[in-house]
Parts: C-alpha cells; sequence; structure tokens
C-alpha cells in the first residue's frame, strides 16, 4: 500500500457524493472548455491573419467604398508585391437564418494571396474561366449538400434582386484556422451587372487586400499606401490583416468580456462545491486524521491525504470534462457553423482546463487541511469516543 | 518476571482544562515510574484523568508543567514534528473502539504505521505478516474492519500496535468494547506481549477483570495517584 492507494480508496468513501462532485467539475470543464472555445472562435479570423498582408479600406467607414482605379496606385508603392480587392456582397441564401459570408473578389490575385484556401487544380481553372462561377468552403457545401456545377441563387440586400451563380469549385483550409464556410464568386460578376443596373454603384471595391515583400517593413508600406490617398475624395486607411479582424472583434468585445467572466464564474462555482465537498470529508474524518496523528503521521502526511483526495477528485472530473468538450464542441460547431465557422477546441483551452482544475482542488482543500493539520490529537481521538 | 528499570518518569505532572473561563485541573502533582517490561493498569472513576495521563505518556498531549521522560527521552520538551516521529518508533496504541482505517484490509491497517519507515515493500509485507501471525489472524488479512467481530478487529489494532516494535504500549479501555469471551482473549494477548516479547504496557481501564491481568493497578482519584496493589499474575 502507498499513500495514493489510499487516497484513492478515501475519495470513493462516499460514493454517491464523490461521483456528483466528479459530475459537477466535469460539467464545469466542458462549460468553461466550450465558452473558452467560443472566445476563440471569436478570434479566429485574427489567429487566420497573415503578417505579410494589409488591408486597405476607406478611412471614414468600411461601409463606404474605395474607387477600383486605386488599385494601380497600390500596386506601384514601394513594398508592394500584390493587390486584390473585393466587396462585402450580403446576399441570403433561402431566407435570413440560413446565414453565411459571400463576397466578390478578384479570383486570380485574391487566390495568389490567400494560399491557405486550398482548391483541386481543374476547380480553380474552371472557377477562374467562368465569370459566374463561386467557390464554396468545405463545411457549406456540406451543409446544403451541393455539388459541382449547381447554380446556386443567392438574394442581394446591398446590391437588389435575385443572383445566380455556378458552383465551379470547393475550398479546404490549409490548417484549422482557415474558415470553411465562406462564399466567394468573381468581382467582374457584381460589377458588369451594376454598370447596367446601377452605374453609379460600379467600378467600386469594399476593400483592398495589399501583399507586401517583406512582413517587417508592413506598418511603413500602409503609411505609403495612406499618403499616396491623403487629401483625395476617398481617403485610405490601412492596417495589417490582423488589425482589420481586430477592429472588428473591438465592437462586440462587451460580448467577449461577459463570456470571459461567465467562463470564470463557472469555475468559481465549482470550486464551492468542491471546496463544500472536501470540508464535509475533513469534518467526518477528523477523528481519522488524529489516528493517523497518533501513528506518528505529521501535518505534512495528513495535508497530502486531503490535497490528494481534492487534487484526485477534481482531476477525475477535469478528464472527463476535457473528454466531453471534444464532442461537444463538435455538435455546437455543426450547429452553430454559420456563426462561429472556426469552433475548434484549442490546446491552450485544453491547458486553462487542467489549469483550472489544479486551482480548484488546490482552493478546495485548503481550509479542510488547515483544520485537519491544527485539530490537538486528544481532542481528534474525543471526538471518536 | 520484569526488570526494574524504569522506562516511564513522570515527575510533578499538572494538567488543567479550559472550559470556558473555568480552569479544570485533571492531574495534580503526579509523579510515577514505570518498570520496562511492566503491566500496569490505571484505574479510577470517569473524569479522574487517567486517559489524559495515559496521552501524556504517549505523547500525544501536553502537560502545563511537569516532566515525562520515556525510555530516557524528555518528551515533554519534544516539539509536534518530534514528538509525532518518536511517537512512531516508541509507541504502539490500543484503542477502545479499535480506531481501524475502514477503507484499509486488516493487512494494509497494520502496514500503516511502517510507511514512515524506510522499510522496502517487501520488507513491509514481512512485518505485518509476523504481527498478523502474532494475533493470529493471518488468514483475514483481507478482511475489512467492517466484515471482523470486535475481538478480531481489536486483534487488528493490537497488530498495528506492535508492527513497528515499540517499546511501550498504550490502550485506553481496550476490552471496553468487547464480550467477555473477546475481552478474555484481548488480555490474554496483551499478556503474551508483556511475557513473550518484553513490552511495557500501561493500560486505562474500568473493569477490574482487566486489571487484574497487569502487574500493578493503580488507582487515580481526582487527579491524584492516591493508591496502588502490586498484582503480579
Amino acid at each position: 500500500m502507498n499513500i495514493v492507494k489510499l487516497i484513492v480508496k478515501n475519495s470513493f468513501r462516499h460514493r454517491l457524493r464523490t461521483i456528483l462532485t466528479i459530475f459537477g467539475v466535469a460539467v464545469a470543464i466542458l462549460s468553461f472548455g466550450l465558452l473558452r472555445t467560443v472566445v476563440s472562435a471569436w478570434y479566429a479570423g485574427v489567429e487566420a491573419s497573415s503578417a505579410s498582408r494589409l488591408v486597405a479600406r476607406n478611412a471614414i467607414s468600411l461601409i463606404f467604398p474605395l474607387p477600383l482605379s486605386y488599385e494601380d496606385k497600390i500596386r506601384q508603392i514601394e513594398g508592394v508585391k500584390l493587390v486584390s480587392f473585393g466587396s462585402w456582397f450580403g446576399g441570403i441564401y433561402i431566407d435570413e437564418k440560413h446565414f453565411f459570408a459571400n463576397y466578390a473578389v478578384e479570383p486570380e490575385s485574391y487566390l495568389k494571396l490567400y494560399p491557405e484556401i486550398i482548391i483541386p487544380k481543374d476547380q480553380k481553372k474552371a472557377f477562374l474561366q467562368d465569370r459566374k462561377a463561386a467557390v464554396a468552403g468545405r463545411i457549406l457545401v456540406e451543409k446544403y449538400g451541393w455539388k459541382i456545377g449547381d447554380i446556386i441563387t443567392l438574394k442581394g440586400t446591398l446590391y437588389p434582386g435575385n443572383w445566380d451563380f455556378v458552383i465551379r469549385g470547393i475550398y479546404r483550409g490549409r490548417d484549422k484556422t482557415v474558415d470553411e464556410s465562406a462564399f466567394i464568386f468573381h468581382w467582374d460578376y457584381l460589377n458588369e451587372t451594376l454598370k447596367k443596373t446601377a452605374p453609379m454603384r460600379a467600378d467600386q471595391v469594399g476593400w483592398y487586400m495589399i501583399g507586401v515583400t517583406n512582413p517587417n517593413l508592413a506598418a511603413d508600406v500602409a503609411v505609403r499606401i495612406d499618403k499616396a490617398f491623403k487629401n483625395s475624395l476617398a481617403e485610405t486607411l490601412t492596417e495589417t490583416e490582423k488589425a482589420f479582424q481586430l477592429g472588428f472583434i473591438s465592437m462586440t468585445e462587451a460580448i467577449v468580456i461577459a463570456i470571459k467572466l461567465v467562463s470564470f464564474v463557472v469555475v468559481f462555482i465549482i470550486m464551492v462545491v468542491v471546496a463544500n465537498t472536501m470540508a464535509m470529508t475533513a469534518r467526518e474524518r477528523i477523528g481519522e486524521y488524529a489516528i493517523f496523528k497518533t501513528l506518528g503521521f505529521g501535518g505534512w502526511h495528513i495535508a497530502k491525504l486531503v490535497f490528494g483526495e481534492s487534487l484526485f477528485i477534481t482531476m477525475l472530473g477535469c478528464a472527463l470534462g476535457i473528454a466531453l468538450t471534444f464532442p461537444a464542441a463538435d455538435i455546437f460547431s455543426s450547429a452553430l457553423s454559420t456563426y462561429f465557422p472556426v469552433f475548434n477546441v484549442a490546446k491552450k483551452t485544453i491547458y486553462m482546463d487542467i489549469i483550472a482544475s489544479i486551482i480548484v482542488g488546490m482552493v478546495a482543500a485548503l481550509f479542510p487541511t488547515w483544520r485537519a493539520i491544527k485539530i490537538r490529537v486528544a481532542d481528534g481521538l474525543r471526538r471518536i469516543g | 518476571m520484569a526488570s526494574r528499570t524504569p522506562i516511564v518518569e513522570i515527575r510533578h505532572l499538572f494538567k488543567s482544562y479550559r472550559r470556558g473561563d473555568q480552569i479544570l485541573p485533571v492531574l495534580n502533582d503526579i509523579d510515577l515510574d514505570i518498570d520496562e517490561g511492566e503491566f500496569l493498569a490505571l484505574m479510577g472513576p470517569s473524569g479522574s484523568g487517567k486517559t489524559t495521563l495515559l496521552n501524556l505518556i504517549a505523547g500525544i498531549d501536553r502537560a502545563d508543567s511537569g516532566v515525562i521522560q520515556v525510555g530516557g527521552i524528555e518528551i515533554t520538551s519534544l516539539s509536534e514534528t518530534d514528538l509525532a516521529q518518536w511517537r512512531a518508533s516508541n509507541v504502539g496504541f490500543i484503542f477502545q473502539f479499535y480506531n481501524l482505517i475502514p477503507v484499509l484490509t486488516a493487512f494494509e491497517n497494520v502496514e500503516l504505521p511502517l510507511l514512515l519507515t524506510s522499510l522496502s515493500k517487501r520488507e513491509r509485507r514481512e512485518h505485518v505478516q509476523v504481527a498478523l501471525n502474532l494475533v493470529n489472524l493471518q488468514d483475514r488479512m483481507d478482511h475489512y474492519p467492517g466484515q471482523l467481530s470486535g475481538g478480531q478487529q481489536q486483534r487488528v489494532a493490537i497488530a498495528r500496535a506492535v508492527v513497528t516494535d515499540p517499546a511501550i504500549l498504550v490502550a485506553d479501555e481496550p476490552t471496553g468494547d468487547l464480550d467477555r469471551v473477546s475481552a478474555e482473549e484481548i488480555l490474554e494477548l496483551m499478556e503474551r506481549l508483556v511475557h513473550e516479547l518484553g513490552k511495557t504496557i500501561i493500560m486505562v481501564t474500568h473493569d477490574p477483570r482487566a486489571a487484574s491481568k497487569a502487574h500493578i493497578m493503580k488507582n487515580l482519584d481526582k487527579g491524584v495517584l492516591n493508591e496502588h496493589r502490586q498484582t503480579y499474575s
């Protein structure tokens, strides 16, 4: 026998209470893990952003466009390697509930600038050749059961009318941080149609995407671009892709903070529950701790027993909670794929789960340990009889 | 026959308890010598201080003043940590209600004090088997306390008390929770420990039959050791 065996045996002395506590910790860790994953999902765009890409938008607001004519001027600026552009389309598929990101881009330069978007060669060729072609992410295609060649109709909101697209490709992300639920089509298709239906809105783009020759000089290039359009009718605000994404998140920062707070409240609540369990355990076993002391076990040994039991229970709950987090995240991900296209349980979240559990186990054991150590042997024995 | 060397020497021992604003004297200027290999019975009415005196000798309580020397060590001046270490290697405990750990088997309960030693797992097993053989419970080593009778549990407790081979055994009402037959078995076992292994036993009891097995019987009343009777059996 060793002390670990004794800790395990002690832990299951009140089987129901221990199982309920483990289950409680598991649910808390599951909730904590999911909430932290939601926060990570919020920042997925930031995670996926590249240091070698800049985004230039209208300095007043993203809702104001920039002239198409800026493309050539930007391309000539020192440090610029590649320029692409796009416009948010905001089309609705079936109804508002079936939301997914859809935007028009200049396809050739866009795919060069975003090598993390992987399209099979033949599909890419078909996409580039057909002006009405679109590529959709794997998740989106799976969700709606689309096939290559299917005609998809989006109802325009910013650009009125019904817009037909032919699915010519299905893209995958190079890694897990890439959003696989977007719908991308030719900016030319949008522009040519606008020339006929709303000529005033033609030849304008929502934003420019710029590849730089050296990521270390990205800030300097951004300054040069903005300087080039200073005092023009449409001044630019150029920033790194990361800053551009963070700008979106800052609009919803209060929600992110609230989610983070709730995740810590969950941990705090379970800490109280485990502390209560350990306090009850220590109270019941004061006599036994006195026996251990009588036999020569010191305070350190008693502390090991109480801390060990508390940590054993919380870590079992933690393991169960982590094991449940993955299938729960899958369910969450498929149910909310339109809102959280990238919903992966990050390693960091697992580490946070483990650290939170260790803290819960340690803090919950503090008071019971103090009581167990402080009790005088004679007093403890008197409680037994 | 026991030797005449005192293993326990108590001088001018005072102990009182505080209850609210009141101070209740329990032991009043106790002087006592207990020879090595002696079987001493401490008797007296409830609240007379028997258990308190036993606890002080065993180093699980602190005196207000006075000196207790056990085996040449003045335990009244030891720190809590040193006292715990001293108890682990010098004193075996036998309680009225056995005080076994219910989630541990008889074997594991007996092994418990050995976890504080540097013995290997194999050596611990050997020691435990010897102790369980001594109390004739080798066939019950895998039983949990709840699966044993009161007498058997007390025998496991005795095995636990002797497994570290301490010089002194302290027993607080060891037969108080047992039927007559079991009590008789336990007392015989304790006599064997004195006669065959040379242990010194200090036993608190209310039971004159149990006390009659001791070499010496001392009576404690109102905190004073006021009479004694030699009863070599």
